[in-house]
């Protein structure tokens, strides 16, 4: 079996892949669901969410991480900014959340619902 | 709240975050550019199923997450279905490494239902009979097969195309065939030369107008394809003047194990002869992986030497490859020679010229099989 370099010495934390979405402006009411590509889920050992794809690992910090577990494909994004508000006990979330999700679709941790 | 996710990163901690289980050394293919070692006809004692679930699950506990199947060929391990299902019961992202030989369409959909994230398929040649002849067997139309297989399972296609001479002019022809395929990441490796393929370096390595060729139709096709395909290109160590950060340093983040339980910082660290390799079978691997001295051999910077010492790079790079320095200077505290800092360096650009101006026309190629090669002469006579 052959390894390969990038295996071998690459940066494995360069956080994720190149968006494979089509190029859409996240509105109040899209749905928006992590990439089949990627697994997100809590790590206990590491006290973080995270998001796993071939080869990968991005630890997310707090925030981000509560913000891509109600991006489940059903609730808009309005709704993941009321849940955030309200689990959090803060206001006017919506900016700091969409310009979060924004970065996260570029990046291709989040699409649009299909 | 957050601001870009691109600084949110994950350093090791001391956590071997990687984890490789090479199943075992048995292959259908005769690569002559193999990573396994020469010797690997000598490794009998493969762990059993429940020796590797122990293995999966203490290292686990001590942070692994992504885990690689890897062998030889793993698909030989009649067991790989359950490894995967306990692996991915206990957190892992699991990651298949295989030539596709063996990779049945059964195989692949009870592979998807036990929770198997990824599937790397190797291909040398768009050309079928080249593709065979480089790796010794018939073996071509089994991989088409496969990518047909593995897309209409639903898991991302991913090709690894060992780069060689032999194929560093069919680059473009091979992306046209993983365009065909919809592959959805294609990765042209150069070789890495450790064993097999050190064995064979003056056969194998290209010429830097050869790599400077298929580099600029590698950028071709990513302005071409845009989104539809990720294709990586690594320039190798050979060609670039600065060494790689292997492994992102020795014990730093990752853990191999070899099909007989040797615990490894890297796939090639058995090439490093004077070093004792613990096996899980002997000893907890929390212990292997934080105590023993051969992980902590070349951890850090303190066991550098110059001009590794003095360098301002020894944090980028760790003074490269540990394996390669030993491979070839003999002594693996002294700076990979592939750092142009290296008082080696010269072993690295002679190499390169000796490919552009010889290629040793003629000579064959030493394929990896059992008994192609042997230490007994030195052993016995020296």
């Amino acid at each position: 079996m052959f390894l390969p370099h990038r295996l071998m010495c690459r940066d494995i934390f360069i956080s994720g892949l190149r968006s494979m979405c089509a190029e859409e402006k996240i509105e109040l009411i899209s749905q928006l669901q992590i990439h089949p590509m990627y697994v997100f889920r809590w790590e206990e050992q590491e006290q973080a969410y995270l998001l796993l794809y071939p080869e990968g690992i991005v630890k997310l910090n707090n925030s981000a991480g509560h913000i891509l577990k109600y991006c489940d494909g059903v609730r808009c994004v309005s709704e993941v900014i009321h849940e955030l508000e309200r689990e959090f006990d803060q206001q006017g979330l919506d900016k700091d959340v969409v310009k979060f999700m924004e970065v996260a679709h570029a990046k291709g941790w989040i699409r649009f619902k299909t | 709240m957050p601001k870009a996710g691109s600084d949110l990163k994950l350093d090791g901690n001391g956590k071997p975050l990687w984890l490789v289980l090479e199943l075992t050394y048995k292959c259908p293919l005769k690569c002559p550019w193999c990573s396994n070692p020469l010797g690997f006809e000598d490794y009998a004692n493969e762990l059993t199923t429940q020796e590797w679930k122990t293995v999966l699950r203490d290292a686990r506990k001590i942070g692994s997450l992504q885990l690689g199947f890897s062998g030889g060929e793993p698909m030989v391990r009649s067991d790989l279905e359950e490894l995967v299902d306990e692996a991915d019961t206990l957190g892992y992202y699991t990651n298949l490494i295989s030539s596709g030989v063996g990779l049945t369409k059964d195989r692949l959909k009870e592979l998807k239902r036990v929770g198997l994230k990824q599937i790397q398929i190797s291909l040398q040649h768009n050309d079928a009979a080249k593709n065979d002849a480089m790796v010794g067997v018939k073996s071509f139309e089994q991989k088409m097969q496969c990518i047909e297989d593995i897309k209409s399972i639903g898991f991302p296609v991913v090709m690894n195309v060992p780069v060689s001479r032999f194929n560093i002019d069919a680059v473009e022809d091979i992306i046209k065939l993983a365009e065909y395929h919809n592959v959805e990441f294609l990765e042209f490796a150069n070789l890495q030369y450790y064993n097999w393929a050190l064995l064979n370096r003056d056969e194998l390595l290209p010429t830097i107008e050869q790599l400077q060729h298929a580099e600029a139709k590698v950028n071709e096709a990513r302005a071409r394809l845009g989104k539809n395909m990720t294709i990586y290109f690594v320039i190798p160590d050979y060609f670039d003047g600065r060494p790689k950060a292997c492994m992102n340093g020795w014990g730093a983040i990752h853990l191999t194990i070899a099909p007989d339980g040797s615990a490894l910082p890297c796939q090639e660290a058995q090439t490093i002869t004077h070093l004792e390799f613990p096996n899980v079978k002997d000893r907890p691997l929390d212990w292997i992986w934080n105590e023993s001295p051969t992980f902590n051999a070349y951890r850090g910077t303190s066991w550098m030497k110059e001009p590794c010492v003095g360098c301002d790079e020894k944090e980028n790079d760790f003074g490269g490859c540990r394996c390669q320095a030993f491979a070839l200077t003999g002594d693996a505290t002294n700076t990979d020679p592939a750092c142009s800092k290296s008082p080696h360096f010269d072993m690295i650009t002679s190499a390169v010229e000796n490919a552009r101006v010889t290629g040793r026309p003629g000579m064959p190629l030493v394929m990896r099989t059992r008994g192609a090669v042997s230490n007994l002469m030195k052993k016995v006579c020296a």
